[in-house]
């Protein structure tokens, strides 16, 4: 099968210091569909600059990126921007979420932009009300994000990820503001969204986390320093089983200590 | 994206900061406001300056004495004794499309009647008077060219004089001494208030020139000859054969009388007027000006605030364009709201001030659809810099932003 994203020795460098900074240096990567892949690294290593330029966000110095077959460097701004609307979906760490917005006109807006902006609302709102319950949310579609815990304001955003239908999910620490057992709820939701078929590439610094992932990447100083599939690979819904027993090992505990 | 969206975020957004959003919304609404009263006011100024001019009869040429001068002394307009009943005899019998004409002797004069006295203008008109001044008789009848031909000892007063000295008694038929000479009382002018200059019009009392003349002020020559023209467009005509016909009695000395048209004189008279009303429109104007400078400086604000907010646009698929108008629209969304208030607001003022000072005031269409334009045209100069600042934006840039 013809792989999604075809990087080949892709470098950034950044020109804004008086010192140029070289944050990525030749960089060559195939992401086949249906991968599952956690980009790791110490900060510093490139990690997020290689995501941005997988996100289209920022076009790499030297080098190519064919997304889905397409040269990104011959596409201009606005073409760019529907490119991203139309083959990525982005998870972000702080979650990004509008505020004072119902979580389902935040699933709602990409469809706002890009090809769809020509759909009717009723069309828009059935896809979004969809794509809330593949994340498990349809109850909370009229909440607005302060109203949601951070594991929901997250799930909200995969669900706003997946609106479009994309090629590639990027998840860009998507766990880095949650405690554990949230973290283990929303990697729950990424294996399922996998299992269906869905690309899903990560960046994350927790490697307890890039083992719910299939594939490792570990970078640093700007080169792929390790490229491995996952051996004994967590699987959520046993880790979620052992949290539960914890936690009801903790409230015996405290009973009896109560008692 | 779908217009009806843009429009739809817009409005949430200006409703998740309400207050800042009526605040900024009030310097529109003063702004438009005072345009509006201020032309208001004007145009009713205008347009009472206008009726007073009108007041002073139709298409209406007055011919004035030249200066009088003596020994190196310049008297002003009107100074010389120049002008005579006989000026004013040739000129209604020589020059064409002549409708009415009665000369003028002015003079201020302590009168008696009903056992009141009163010091009034006593002027010394012809019959055709009432006509040219476009001043109609009340009760009674206006004096006839037999009284001129007779010296006749007859009066038409106005209403201020009968107020003074017939405070409660019809004054027709009344005998009235003016330099202890008795004068029968035959008419009553209407009311004609205040004239342009602010003096009352109905403090008068009118006798035939000539018995004013022989009579009264024993005055050889007359203060002003009141013409009407046939038509409008008879004005300029008429006006320059007053000129020859009086050039030509002087014989050759100098031209000793001025002859005015209406024109001329509402021209002066609106002039002023005109410079008022520039005057208030352009003071309203800048604040006008300052309502857009806040609508730009809260966009500005409002891009800077939601920054993040335009990255997750940005990233997600919008193009420049698109946040761009979303921007853009909020700005004019403010800036039409306010102007629609300020409108209503305006004609309100308008309207207030009418009752209040009792000054009339007229609201001009014209000028409120001037201020809707306005105050779009304000929305798109001050909303576009900030909407535009927004587009350009980096979305890593404004995804990183705290």
């Amino acid at each position: 099968m013809q792989p999604v994203v075809q990087i080949k020795d892709i470098h950034k460098i950044y020109e804004s210091g008086e010192v140029p900074v070289h944050a990525v240096r030749g960089v060559t990567l195939d992401i086949a569909p249906g991968e599952f892949i956690a980009l790791m690294g110490a900060s510093g290593s490139g990690k997020s600059t290689l995501m941005n330029m997988l996100g289209c966000l920022d076009r790499p110095t030297k080098g190519t990126y064919l997304l889905d077959g397409i040269d990104i460097d011959k596409l201009d701004r606005n073409e760019l921007a529907d490119l991203r609307n139309q083959k990525l979906g982005f998870v972000f760490q702080g979650f990004n979420l509008l505020a004072r917005t119902t979580a389902l006109e935040n699933v709602e807006l990409p469809m706002l932009y890009g090809r769809h902006r020509r759909a009717s609302s009723d069309q828009i709102r059935e896809r979004a009300m969809h794509c809330l319950e593949i994340v498990g949310l349809a109850n909370r579609f009229d909440h607005f994000p302060n109203q949601l815990s951070g594991g929901q304001q997250q799930r909200v955003a995969i669900a706003r990820g997946l609106v479009n239908s994309p090629q590639v999910l990027l998840a860009d620490e998507p766990t880095g503001n949650l405690d554990s057992k949230t973290s283990v709820e929303v990697m729950g939701v990424f294996q399922k969204l996998n299992e269906q078929g869905i690309t899903i590439v990560m960046v994350t610094h927790e490697f307890d986390i890039a083992r719910y992932c299939r594939r490792n990447l570990i970078l640093r100083d700007g080169i792929v320093v390790r490229d491995e599939p996952v051996k004994e690979r967590s699987m959520a819904e046993k880790e979620m089983d052992k949290v539960r027993l914890a936690e009801a090992a903790a409230k015996l505990t405290s009973g009896a200590h109560a008692a | 994206m779908h217009f009806i969206n843009t429009l739809r975020v817009a409005l949430r957004a200006l409703s998740r900061n309400t207050m800042r959003s009526l605040l900024t919304a009030l310097g529109m609404i003063i702004g438009v406001a005072a345009v509006i009263t201020m032309v208001s006011i004007g145009n009713g100024a205008k347009v009472q300056v206008e009726a007073q001019v009108a007041s002073l009869g139709q298409n209406l040429i007055t011919v004035m004495p030249g200066s009088y001068s003596s020994g190196g002394m310049r008297g002003g307009f009107g100074s010389s004794a120049s002008l005579t009943p006989e000026d004013a005899e040739a000129i209604a019998n020589e020059v064409p499309n002549i409708d009415g004409l009665s000369p003028e002797v002015r003079d201020r004069s302590q009168i008696l009647a009903n056992g009141l006295n009163w010091n009034t203008n006593v002027n010394g008109v012809g019959p055709d008077y009432p006509y040219v001044r476009n001043w109609s008789i009340a009760a009674g009848a206006m004096f006839t060219d037999q009284d001129v031909k007779s010296l006749g000892k007859v009066a038409v007063i106005g209403k201020t004089v009968a107020d003074q000295v017939f405070p409660n008694e019809d004054p027709i038929g009344q005998t009235l001494r003016i330099r202890n000479l008795p004068f029968r009382i035959i008419g009553l002018l209407s009311p004609k208030g205040f004239s342009v200059f602010g003096s009352d019009e109905d403090d008068v009392v009118l006798i035939p020139y000539t018995s004013h003349m022989r009579r009264v002020s024993r005055r050889t020559s007359i203060s002003m000859i009141r013409i009407q023209a046939a038509t409008a467009e008879k004005i300029d005509a008429v006006k320059l054969g007053i000129e020859d016909l009086l050039t030509q009695r002087r014989r050759g000395r100098e031209p000793d009388f001025t002859v005015r048209t209406q024109e001329e004189l509402a021209a002066a008279a609106t002039q002023a007027n005109k410079t008022m009303t520039g005057l208030l429109a352009g003071i309203a104007g800048v604040s006008l000006i300052v309502g857009g400078i806040g609508i730009m400086n809260i966009m500005l604000v409002s891009v800077t605030e939601r920054t993040r907010e335009i990255g997750i646009r940005l990233a997600i698929g919008a193009h420049g364009k698109d946040v761009l108008t979303q921007f853009l629209i909020e700005a004019i969304l403010l800036s039409s709201l306010g102007g629609l208030v300020g409108i209503a607001v305006g004609i309100a003022g308008s309207q207030f001030i009418s009752s209040y000072n009792g000054w009339p005031v007229v609201v001009p269409t014209l000028w409120i659809g001037i201020s809707v334009a306005g105050s779009a045209f304000v929305g798109i100069i001050s909303g576009f810099y900030p909407a535009y600042k927004a587009a350009q934006l980096d979305p890593i840039d404004a995804l990183r932003y705290e």
